[in-house]
């Protein structure tokens, strides 16, 4: 017999009795989404930065990075120097130093923003760059993870990831460190 | 410290007593930013109610949820093994490992690749396995096993993990600030996953529905490992399935907030198909669990969800150590579940509780936790050698509980008492539990209610 046969058979033999499968649950809207959504996202060790334009973005990159530095966009209007498209082996994705990238929708419960494989092209990216950056919509906002796994068909990408902060850890002495292996900093730009 | 009672064990760990404390009250501020954050929600009982009752259903319709997973993950290009036992489980990845040539291996944090002992298994052949969850990595530096299923070194003081990483990785010797150790595993653990080859990972969660699987992380070691590497082996213990992509509504809301107080986590990765070019597998693995799903009384135990919160809360974890339990998953759960794989060698932890039932009060998929290990010890009291003084604790506890009203007045008195005691009294010097123990959090609901119920039954 094979394994799965041996192992659907013991299953059989010792299946407890039947319960039902529970109603998917919902829960009512909840007003105030950004402001719930900036303590969801400072809560995990993001930045929240309600921004008028791609403009302002722009500015702040040019403000806090280098232009010797690898910068990959992935949003139109705003300016990269590394081709993410013409890239065919993840690993020259080395020494980004930022990454800017549009994510699908955020939640405010948590600051989770949900960001599908063909946002970020390649899958490392938002986890291999010293820096990440993620422009969302504030129209996109939603009160909880109910709402939106009710939105967001997970198995259509790929891959496809919840960020809902930079990359951290702490595992030693439970002392709060950013930057474990993935970015330092997590900036999420929020547009009307 | 095989062979070991697990007070023999404890009295090991207790004998410095200011890092018994510290344990402890480290522990005990994981737990209070638990009830923090489910304080925070007004529905988490709601959560709760739902968590327990979609794991209940995937227990009780185990094996068409698996055949449902293994043709959606065909269908999506994922290669599906399965594997009886631990043996088999690690002759898969070595067969993978093999067939594709693979020379670096990065693995993320898996509790079942650890209770199949496959580091061991794979450096036997010649293999050098990285592990890259921060915890990890110290540990297996130290060549140690995890003390805690989330927080994996969280017995180590950061002296201790500044003299490991002085010696392994060449950091400044007495260095031990966090974030200087941190940014040291940062630049060697980088240089890991751009060699690697293939990355292992566990499973937090399988979708029946569609085929695929949620890995849940803080530090994105699992990404920034199986991005980067051609293979990518998911191993995933049986009952980590749940029925719909839906479900993790619910248990992303859960998880995170029952093991440290967050949210979420920062990285919670759903994998549905291989990138171009690269490979997926899936090994689906028994070693027990079907044999827990014949257990009546401890089948809930498979519900777990590994949020590590009961262990948090255990005042007898919190005060004897991971170590204690000498089992892969220690704490409360570790000590229903491990006695089912191993009666003899695990027969003194379901001994190591209180009962006060606080296991069973934070956990996020409800199991009867506390009621389970009350059960073990009848089990064990009836097939084994207990030693004599706990014999006589179960027959005293018989007693009382077969006089419903003694039990009260002594349930109300002791009530009253563990808030008002000083700790030179509740160190008890005939407590069975070893010595550095003072009583547990009041149970909100009494002992008693569970044994009518189980009476009735
Ligand atoms: S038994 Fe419950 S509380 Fe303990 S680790 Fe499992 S899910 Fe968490």
């Amino acid at each position: 017999m094979s394994s799965k046969a041996a192992i659907l058979a013991a299953i059989q033999k010792n299946k407890p009795s039947e319960t039902p499968l529970p109603a998917l649950l919902n829960f009512p809207d909840q007003p105030d989404l950004v402001e719930k959504y900036q303590k969801g996202l400072s809560g995990n060790g993001g930045k929240l930065i309600e921004a008028g334009s791609l403009e302002q973005v722009q500015q702040h990159i040019s403000e806090n990075f280098a232009e010797d530095q690898l910068i990959a966009s992935l949003v139109d209007g705003i300016k990269g120097n590394v081709d993410v498209q013409q890239i065919s082996d993840p690993h020259d994705l080395e020494h980004v130093e930022l990454a800017i990238l549009k994510g699908e929708l955020g939640v405010a419960e948590n600051g989770a923003i949900w960001m599908p494989e063909e946002n970020v092209v390649h899958r490392v990216l938002p986890f291999i760059a010293q820096h990440l950056i993620i422009i969302l919509k504030e129209n996109t906002l939603l009160t909880n993870m109910h709402q939106a796994y009710d939105q967001v068909n997970v198995s259509a990408p790929g891959y496809g990831v919840f960020i809902a902060g930079p990359s951290k850890t702490a595992d030693i002495e439970q002392s709060l460190v950013i930057g474990a292996h993935g970015p330092r900093s997590l900036t999420v730009f929020l547009l009307k | 410290m095989k062979g070991h009672t697990h007070a023999q064990a404890a009295e090991e760990f207790i004998k410095d007593d200011a890092r018994t404390h510290w344990h402890d009250e480290t522990l005990w501020h994981v737990r209070q930013k638990r009830d923090l954050s489910a304080q925070g929600i007004p529905e988490w009982e709601t959560l709760r109610d739902t968590a327990s009752a979609a794991k209940n259903y995937v227990l009780s319709h185990l094996g068409e949820l698996l055949e449902q997973f293994e043709s959606n993950a065909l269908a999506n290009g994922v290669e599906v093994l399965w594997a009886k036992d631990a043996k088999e489980h690690n002759d898969h990845v070595y067969r993978i490992l093999q067939e594709n040539k693979v020379a670096n291996i990065v693995k993320s944090k898996s509790i079942l690749t650890e209770e199949c002992g496959l580091n061991h298994y794979l450096e036997d052949k010649g293999y050098e396995v990285v592990d890259t969850d921060l915890g990890e990595r110290i540990i297996q530096f130290a060549k140690q096993a995890p003390s805690h299923i989330v927080l994996p070194a969280i017995h180590l003081k950061k002296q201790d993990i500044g003299e490991i990483f002085h010696k392994h990785i060449g950091t400044q010797e007495g260095a031990s600030d966090p974030k200087y150790l941190t940014e040291a595993a940062r630049q060697h653990l980088r240089k890991k996953f751009i060699e690697a080859n293939a990355a292992i990972t566990g499973v937090n969660f399988g979708i029946a529905e569609t085929g695929g699987f949620v890995v849940c992380t803080n530090e994105g070691n699992a990404d920034m490992g199986t991005h980067l590497a051609d293979i990518h082996i998911a191993c995933m213990g049986i009952e980590k399935l749940i029925p719909r992509a839906a479900d993790l509504g619910v248990f992303l809301r859960l998880l995170a907030r029952s093991a440290t107080g967050q949210s979420i986590t920062n990285y919670s990765s759903h994998f549905h198909r291989p990138a171009q070019g690269k490979k997926m597998y899936i090994i689906l693995v028994d070693n027990g669990r079907t044999e827990q799903l014949g257990r009546e009384d401890f089948k809930n135990s498979l519900k777990c969800i590994r949020c590590g919160a009961c262990m948090n809360t255990c005042p007898i974890y919190r005060r004897s150590g991971g170590y204690s339990y000498n089992s892969t998953v220690p704490g409360p759960i570790g000590s229903i579940l491990s006695p089912g794989k191993d009666l003899k060698k695990y027969s003194t932890l379901p001994f190591a509780s209180t009962l006060c039932g606080s296991c069973s009060d934070v956990c996020p998929v409800k199991i009867n936790i506390h009621e389970q290990l009350y059960k073990w010890r009848q089990v064990i009291t009836e097939n084994t050698d207990v030693d004599a003084s706990k014999k006589l604790a179960m027959k005293v506890a018989g007693v009382t509980f077969g006089k419903p009203v003694l039990y009260d007045l002594a349930g109300k008195m002791a009530r009253t008492a563990l808030r008002i005691t000083p700790d030179s009294l509740v160190y008890s010097s005939i407590n069975v539990w070893g010595k550095h123990r003072d009583l547990p959090q009041v149970p909100k609901e009494s002992f008693k209610e569970w044994y009518k119920k189980n009476r009735k039954s």
